[in-house]
């Protein structure tokens, strides 16, 4: 069991994490943020977060710092 | 749930300027887990450079100093000599380090001055609008080299890593990618390696990182790592040099 928490609006739209998750679980938002771009939400199949095995690889690539990862 | 990964108390909780995709956040937020795991926040120094980089000190939570272009390695050689109990690194891009600070770099190197420096490498002059570095690929597009670097007008890559690697007082050099996760926490690893070695007085040691920039490599943050990957590590070879 683990799951990320993604600081939205520090996000910047790189979609490092998006193409790094081996779980496909992150996706881009239709949303804009505080900063007028596009971010990063955590989409764990209906709504449980058993499909994260927090790899953390999306922490570790994340230029700017905003996902928390919990296991 | 326990919290397995969070911000470590050496960088700010503030928003940085660099482009979506900038490998200087990567690069800051791996030199400041090394400060917090080696448990030297107190007496670290670091030596902010000229280039994108410039108000680092503005992100990292310990003591900083800001050098004039290209002068990083000579301020830190001096706080490092009056304060030699002190952590003292300089971060660097390629223009500053490589270009305009060649002769800081070379002389501090062959002192064997005992400090860490932080080289990132992204091939290009990121401040001042993406022209020309010495580091740039032959081939590369840059707003100077508008059809791609040719030997003949501009010379070749700039291998400084590997130039310094010659010099006696040099202890540790090796270059690192952040082009992946996995490549990431090596490069955090080298850059653990060059603090404790001046910990232990070892004398001069340097981790070039390759670093992408992607918006002037004009590619999306993603191609950029694919690029450093394809094309930039096969004219600057990863792994330990000294
Ligand atoms: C003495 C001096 N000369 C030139 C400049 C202009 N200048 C500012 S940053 C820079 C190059 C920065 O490139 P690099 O060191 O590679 O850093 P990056 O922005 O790519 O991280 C130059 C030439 C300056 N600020 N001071
Ligand atoms: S110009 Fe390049 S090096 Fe500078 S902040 Fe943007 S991506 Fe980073
Ligand atoms: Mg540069």
């Amino acid at each position: 069991m683990a799951k990320i928490i993604i600081n939205q609006d520090k996000c910047k739209g790189c979609f490092l994490c998006v193409n790094f998750c081996p779980k496909g679980l992150i996706k881009k938002s239709v949303k804009l943020n505080k900063q007028g771009l596009n971010f990063v939400e955590f989409s764990p199949k209906a709504g449980d977060s058993t499909d994260c095995i927090g790899c953390m690889q999306c922490a570790v690539i994340c230029p700017d710092c905003c996902s928390e990862v919990y296991k | 749930m326990e919290k397995i990964f969070k911000r470590c108390q050496s960088l700010y909780d503030v928003p940085t300027h660099y482009c979506p995709g900038c490998g200087h956040g990567i690069a800051h937020r791996l030199v400041a887990e090394v400060v917090d795991e080696l448990d030297i926040r107190e007496k670290t120094i670091g030596i902010a450079p000229v280039g994108c980089a410039v108000v680092a000190y503005d992100y990292w939570n310990f003591d900083c100093s800001e050098a004039a272009h290209g002068r990083a390695l000579a301020v830190a050689t001096a706080i490092k000599r009056v304060h030699p109990q002190n952590v003292v690194f300089t971060y660097q891009g390629d223009g500053d380090l490589a270009a305009i600070g060649t002769n800081e770099t070379i002389h501090a190197a062959n002192r064997g001055e005992n400090l860490s420096v932080v080289f990132i490498n992204n091939a290009v002059y990121g401040m001042t609008g993406g022209q020309l570095a010495p580091t740039t690929l032959l081939g590369q597009k840059t707003s100077t080299s508008i059809e791609g670097r040719e030997k003949k007008a501009h010379g070749y890559p700039l291998k400084i890593s590997e130039m310094l690697a010659l010099l006696p007082g040099v202890c540790y050099i090796e270059r690192v990618s952040l082009q992946s996760p996995p490549e990431v926490l090596k490069a955090k690893r080298a850059i653990k390696q060059a603090f404790e070695n001046q910990i232990n007085n070892l004398g001069f040691s340097l981790v070039e990182i390759l670093s992408p920039c992607p918006t002037y490599w004009g590619l999306s943050p993603k191609e950029s790592l694919d690029w450093i990957r394809d094309v930039m590590q096969k004219e600057f070879p990863l792994g330990r040099i000294k």
